[in-house]
């Protein structure tokens, strides 16, 4: 409904170029829009009232710039008040001055505590701290075995006295605990809970007057709707919290919540999390959130993260040979590792509105296939590698038992191989008289299928 | 809807006490004698306030506006209840009986969501109150993948007095979908119940993966699932639409189950989800328990969606 606002607010202010300034009266029908909008990126409505009227009086009395439309003028207002509203980024995590440092993860059910939990202790590794997780779940089946399990995928220590102690008497032990283990960070992985619950939310209290944790993270859904400042508000009355994590970011909800969460918390996000792989954290960007409440995309975040993961001197290389269609299953085999480097990219390619439908196969490669096809190329020769019509029925074979594979295994991947070479020299013609074809220039390297 | 079986096990009802901390259709109606343009800007805030939507707030609204005028209505209390009986209605359609049995073979139901849904605790829930009813129930742990899912659906089927199959944890979710309906066979049981992993609906090799676990049961069995069931979380905004859309469109989904609807949420999302994609609301989450499933009730629903 809510396509592009910009496009909308446009021919609301067809008329009012010339006009001169920007008034109460000319502007009503942008704020209305501008108010549905918000509505439908899931913004609360009591908040979004409270704001449409700073961006009206951000914009009360503002000239009309001659050279941009107004439409753009007043969404770019209402960009910026809303980053101003999601206040600091990058709010970095309280330490300790004394370990360990203790931090809480609290929410309601379902909302991905104990993977944001993982994630953490993923995160703050690669900054040299080591965590303690601790099983604190003791309602929902198997919570703790999964905390156990995250915990060794996240290389982190686990603790917890089990589902049938207390969680709060489990909470108080892993101080001593971590310790014990050298651990100089504790995350509390407690249940989720809903903020009606009274027993719950008096059982969240006593473990945070308990610890007194140096952060009280409240982790929410990027999908939440008007509801989030319900549990919110209730939560923060209970607990001192110190930060958010919304998750679930690498889907296509519009994820207004954020504004709603941080009107009723005061507290700034932390992080978000952008997929179910612990390495899927990321710190939170306001500007970026406040693109895509309105519905502008995240394509700054893709481009940055490309850049990161891209080797770009052989990408380069690689689209050199390519356009002369002179590459082998060495390069191959270097551009499916590129490739894999790029999956990793896939949940945040996800979110770019209508990029679904752009995403080539190889995307979504299994790490298996990459394991298969690294085993089966390295176990041909040189020669082999450089010439692939060489490989022969009984090379063939050799090739599958060297690499532990099936003569099918190799037979599919030199099928592939030849197709994908097909494609990409097709694709190179494609774009007659354009020099760089279909094939992308600049930071991305160039993807298959495309 | 049957007085018999499948719902017979269902306390009726909202059971459980939930404050609506917002709003409140009906005091606006109650402080309002005549109906007037306040009376209907809170109305279109509560009725955003319940995730209902903008647009199809505004299309309630609208009608309301449209009927006041036609038909001279004056009393807001009047007014409050051709409200309720038009959204009760609208939603009536959307009760649909599930006796979920087939004659001489296992009834087959898929069950699919986002993360954190539901899923598992539907599954189980529903298995509960199947196996109350003296039927066999197998369920089918092919969430393989979130860490210790297959672990919580054992505790789940033990619960409920059902049966389990269970792969390792990363194996192929279709193989383990074939297997349960091959249980649920072999075993002649009445009902085969298959949880799956949560998943975004814009995850193109998810929603694959999906399809084919689909397919690998119709392989099996032909004609299973005969019940694909999306689950919902009442917290959602917006987005919920979206979801049900993706996973229809993957699945055919022939029913919604509305979780946490003991929180404070409305789930106002699934009147827009009713009307623009016709799947049916069939069950209600109420809370963690196995009782704290119920048949979904348009009238009470929309009777909490004003408290
Ligand atoms: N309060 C409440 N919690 C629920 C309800 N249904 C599920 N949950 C909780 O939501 C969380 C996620 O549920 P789970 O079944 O694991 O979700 P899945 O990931 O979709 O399988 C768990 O903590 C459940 O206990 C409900 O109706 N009410
Ligand atoms: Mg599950």
């Amino acid at each position: 409904m809510f396509e592009n606002l910009a496009k909308r607010l446009e021919s609301v202010f067809k008329n009012i170029r010339g006009q001169g300034r920007l008034t109460e009266a000319n502007m009503r029908e942008a704020l209305q829009q501008i108010r549905n909008a918000l509505l439908e990126a899931d913004v609360n409505i009591q908040v979004v009232k409270k704001f449409i009227a700073d961006v009206q009086e951000a914009a009360l009395g503002q000239e009309v710039l001659a050279s941009i439309h107004p439409g753009q003028q007043i969404v770019k207002i209402v960009h910026d008040e809303l980053v101003k509203l999601m206040g600091e980024k990058n709010a970095p995590l309280a330490r300790a001055s004394k370990p360990p440092t203790i931090i809480m993860m609290v929410g309601l059910q379902g909302q991905g505590k104990t993977t944001s939990a993982g994630k953490l202790a993923v995160h703050l590794k690669k900054a040299g701290h080591k965590s303690l997780l601790v099983g604190a779940d003791v309602y929902r089946p198997a919570a703790i075995k999964q905390l156990e399990i995250v915990a060794q995928q996240a290389g982190a220590e686990m603790f917890s006295l089990g589902e049938h102690a207390d969680p709060v008497e489990t909470c108080l032990m892993a101080r001593g605990e971590a310790s014990l283990r050298g651990c100089d960070t504790v995350i509390l992985d407690t249940a989720g809970r809903l903020h009606v619950d009274e027993d719950m939310m008096l059982e969240a209290r006593q473990i945070a007057e308990q610890l007194n944790p140096h952060e009280i993270l409240f982790v929410a859904n990027a999908m939440t709707g008007q509801d989030a400042v319900n549990s919110a508000r209730q939560f923060n009355a209970a607990l001192p919290l110190t930060g958010v994590i919304l998750t679930q970011m690498d889907g296509d909800a519009r994820g207004g919540a954020a504004i709603s969460l941080i009107e009723v918390t005061g507290c700034p996000i932390k992080f978000v999390g952008v997929g179910e792989r612990l390495e899927a954290l990321e710190p939170f960007h306001p500007e970026r959130m406040a693109g895509q409440i309105l519905g502008m995309g995240d394509i700054v975040s893709l481009v940055e993260k490309a850049q990161q993961v891209v080797d770009q001197e052989k990408a380069v290389q690689f689209q050199k040979k390519m356009r002369k269609g002179d590459w082998d299953l060495e390069d191959f085999l270097d551009h499916m590792r590129q490739l894999k480097k790029m999956g990793n990219m896939s949940d945040l390619l996800q979110k770019i509105p209508g990029i679904n439908k752009m995403l080539p196969q190889g995307m979504d490669m299994a790490e298996d296939d990459l394991k298969h096809t690294e085993a089966i190329i390295l176990s041909m020769t040189l020669k082999e590698r450089r010439n692939p019509n060489l490989i022969n029925g009984g090379r063939r074979r050799r090739i599958a038992d060297g690499s532990g594979t099936s003569v099918q295994d190799v037979n599919a991947l030199l099928k592939e191989f030849q197709k994908m070479k097909l494609m990409m020299k097709q694709a190179m013609k494609g774009g007659k008289g354009k020099k760089h074809g279909r094939i992308p220039r600049g930071p991305m390297p160039p993807l298959p299928g495309f | 809807m049957s007085d018999t079986g499948f719902f017979s096990r269902l306390k009726n009802g909202l059971g459980k006490t939930r404050n609506g901390l917002i709003g409140g259709i009906k005091r606006i109606f109650s402080t309002n004698d005549t109906a007037s343009l306040e009376m209907f800007e809170a109305l279109e805030e509560s009725l955003i306030s319940a995730d209902v939507g903008v647009e199809t707030t505004l299309q309630i609204v609208e009608d309301m506006r449209k009927r006041v005028k036609a038909e001279g209505i004056e009393d807001a209390s009047r007014l409050y209840e051709i409200l309720k009986e038009e959204m009760t209605a609208l939603l009536t359609q959307s009760e649909a009986g599930c006796d979920w049995r087939c004659e001489g073979e296992p009834h087959v139901m898929l069950v699919a969501g986002v993360n954190g849904s539901g899923k598992t605790t539907t599954a189980g829930k529903i298995a509960y109150t199947l196996a109350k009813e003296k039927r066999a129930v197998v369920l089918g742990a092919a969430d393989t993948f979130r860490a210790a899912a297959g672990e919580q659906l054992a505790i789940w089927a033990e619960r409920a007095g059902a049966q389990l199959v269970r792969h390792q944890e990363g194996a192929d979710p279709g193989a383990v979908a074939y297997d349960t309906v091959d249980a649920g066979i072999a075993r002649k049981a009445d009902n085969v119940i298959i949880d799956t992993a949560g998943r975004l609906h814009t995850k193109v090799n998810l929603m694959e993966e999906l399809k084919k676990v689909h397919r690998v049961i119709g392989k099996r069995q032909p004609g299973a699932p005969h019940e694909v069931l999306l689950v919902l979380d009442a917290t959602t905004g917006q987005n919920g639409l979206q979801q049900a859309r993706q996973f229809t469109q993957a699945l055919h989904v022939n029913g919604i189950v509305l979780t946490k609807l003991d929180g404070t949420a409305k789930g106002g999302m699934v009147i827009a989800i009713h009307n623009q994609l016709g799947i049916p609301i069939k069950l209600i989450g109420v809370g963690e328990g196995v009782e704290d499933l119920q048949p979904f009730n348009a009238r009470d629903f929309v009777a909490a969606l004003f408290d």
